[in-house]
């Protein structure tokens, strides 16, 4: 059991999990906060013959991983806001093509080059909306390290069921702070492996037309079966039309595939949420400060709770509003302008309830910081 | 000698204008292809974006059409992934050396075994005419009607000085050199360009007062000779022909074979 307890980061805690997901390829370019996935990945992916490479930059990086995931591979990438924002066009590529791969962004202070090393969680919409055309993406994140271990997991799960880009939004804190997690054995952690085609060769296979499960089987790129991938429109043999039928039933199957499955897709965490009259939404670092605030007043008999939210998308609208029904005060707590708190508005009937705590300055929202905004909120003054 | 079983026929016609040096490349690779053997399963084509990059549809392999100028990058995870595989680039000049440039000088500083080929026509054709890295000074695009002033890449050069350990150029006019050129570079261990001049008379011929697609292939005819010709003293503007490189130096996958044994070890 004390060989499974470590005391790393938490940049370390995601190439740990990746491995145990079973990562064998890893593209990656050096940027801050996140260059310690990178640096960890290049030590232990060849220890068990896996691939690493530094890639020129991060599209190349992620252009890299897609080709490798094509090919039979699981696949990573990590990477800050500057980063991410230069592979966007790549991450439309693997939602169109629909292959498999994982993404971190370790969050930085932005726009720009921002502050590297300071915590920001401002890439919440980037990650939705960030590359063009209409799509849906799955995006997690977690606030301390056992947690994040079983998100980085899932992220591959998830990758492998619903064959999409996954992204992995941390934030700074959780990348760089260092404390405490007892590794899970293996088999504690469910994984999916690769669905892959059980079709004979000299059949005709058919790369993008769903089971009747809605999943699609893949065949390695390089093996038995010859098929066409592609960024544009394309039939279930993986050719360009512009066949108005087929286009109209593409946009769909992107999006519904993941919308349509949000109640399965969708991880949340509970505390004091019974009787609570205050709510607050938090996820990342600052659900670390908002839980501490929701314990400190709990013990004064205050009736507050937390939704720490561990998938951000595809948004769970409908569990938000049933969980908050009852509270007179729902306060997302975040590290930007309110980029959930407008997910949060829209899930809830009645905005007027709905605030934001909030800190944009580079540094952690703490426990104070929500008091002080929470007795603002609820007209106790400061 | 039939190309046909590389061709996916039923997406035919193909959307090239007549006259287009594409065809060309098209066909002579897949004589190369046939020449060397190859089962169809062996052979990889990834392709980015523009009039050079649609091959890729057309032709019976394991087929990547992905996006404009990173055709390297996704090839460099395929080849990593699946070393044994023949990994084939198709690429336009602008797709190779504008978007694209920094992905091809760094495949070639890694000698990845990949075959680029730069399928040069001098134009953006797909979005109308513009000029690329590869026009040149003084000539006319529907972004240049003042005509260029921007100097272009000389590819052999770049892809010398980027580390590509096989360099050649041909034209489509030279059609039996294009087939043995292209089957040398396939199968050089190592990261091989090559640039094949490929006549756009939709757009760079109508653009610069050539006639016609004819008249494009006689001035490849005219304005071409082989590497050190005699005739290049009399004019040093003639454009060489041939094999410019050709050097076995570490590979980039068979190295990365060592990095494994390396961390295996310690």
């Amino acid at each position: 059991m004390c060989g499974n307890i470590r005391f790393i980061q938490g940049n370390e805690v995601c190439s740990e999990a990746a491995l145990y997901a079973h990562i064998n390829f890893f593209a990656g370019y050096p940027i801050t906060p996140s260059s310690e996935i990178t640096e960890h990945m290049s030590v232990k992916l060849p220890e068990k013959g896996g691939k690493f490479i530094q890639m020129e930059d991060e599209i190349a990086s992620l252009c890299a991983i897609i080709g490798a995931s094509l090919s039979g591979n699981k696949v990573m990438t990590a990477t800050s806001g500057p980063g991410f924002s230069l592979m966007q066009e790549a991450l439309g590529y693997a939602i169109m093509a629909e292959i498999p791969c994982v993404i971190v962004n370790v969050q930085r202070a932005g726009p720009s080059t921002g502050i590297p090393t300071h915590v920001s969680q401002g890439d919440v919409n980037q990650a939705r909306w960030g590359t063009h055309g209409d799509h849906a993406i799955i995006c997690l994140t977690a606030s301390n390290h056992q947690d994040l271990f079983k998100m980085v997991v899932y992220a591959f799960n998830c990758a492998e069921i619903y064959r999409t880009p996954v992204i992995l939004l941390l934030d700074e804190i959780i990348g760089h702070m260092r404390e405490k997690i007892v590794l899970p054995k293996i088999g504690e952690i469910p994984l999916v492996e690769r669905l892959k085609t059980t079709m004979e060769e000299n059949v005709n296979y058919h790369p993008y037309l769903p089971r009747e499960d809605g999943r699609l089987p893949m065949s390695d790129f390089g093996g038995k079966h010859r098929y066409n991938v592609t960024g544009l429109f394309h039939d279930m043999w993986g050719f360009p039309t512009d066949n108005s039928e087929i286009v109209h039933g593409l946009v769909h199957h992107l999006t519904d595939k993941i919308v349509d499955n949000v109640h399965q897709i969708a991880k949340i965490k509970e505390y004091f949420l019974d009787d609570a009259d205050t709510i607050l939404v938090s996820y990342g670092a600052s659900a670390r400060s908002a839980l501490q605030l929701v314990q400190n007043r709990r013990a004064k008999g205050e009736k507050i709770g937390l939704i720490e939210l561990q998938t951000l998308w595809p948004f769970p609208y409908s569990i938000i509003s049933e969980k908050c029904i009852k509270a007179n005060y729902i306060v997302v707590v975040e590290m930007n302008m309110g980029q959930i708190l407008r997910e949060v508005k829209i899930a809830i009937n009645h905005t007027e309830k709905v605030f934001l705590a909030n800190r944009i300055d580079g540094v952690l929202i703490s426990p104070n910081d929500i008091e002080n905004i929470l007795r603002n909120i609820q007209g106790k003054g400061v | 000698m039939s190309i046909k079983k590389y061709i996916r026929e039923r997406f035919f016609p193909h959307m090239w204008c007549s006259g287009c040096g594409h065809g060309i490349v098209m066909n002579s690779l897949l004589r190369a292809v046939d020449q060397l053997g190859f089962n169809k399963n062996e052979v990889v084509m990834v392709s980015g974006i523009g009039c050079a990059a649609r091959i890729s549809g057309y032709v019976d392999f394991h087929t990547l059409h992905t996006i404009h100028g990173r055709a390297l990058a996704f090839a460099t995870g395929v080849k990593m992934s699946r070393p044994e595989l023949n990994l084939i680039v198709p690429m336009g000049d602008g797709d190779a050396l504008a978007i694209g440039g920094n992905h091809f000088i760094h495949a070639a500083r890694r000698n990845i075994d990949l075959t680029a080929i730069i399928m040069n026509n001098r134009i953006y054709g797909m979005t109308g005419g513009q000029f690329s890295p590869l026009s040149g000074i003084g000539i006319s695009a529907t972004t240049a009607p003042y005509s260029s002033i921007d100097n272009a890449f000389d590819t052999i050069n770049l892809s010398i000085a980027a580390g590509a350990t096989f360099v050649a150029r041909t034209t489509t006019y030279h059609v039996k050199q294009m087939i043995k050129i292209i089957k040398q570079a396939i199968l050089h261990k190592g990261f091989s360009v090559v640039e094949i001049l490929s006549q756009c008379p939709t757009y760079f011929g109508r653009k610069n007062n050539i006639k016609s697609a004819v008249n494009m292939l006689e001035e490849y005819k005219n304005n071409t000779v082989p590497i050190g010709s005699k005739l290049l003293i009399e004019n040093p503007a003639l454009i060489q022909r041939g094999i410019f490189k050709q050097e076995e130096m570490p590979e980039y996958c068979r190295e990365y074979d060592k990095v494994i044994e390396r961390a295996k070890k310690e």
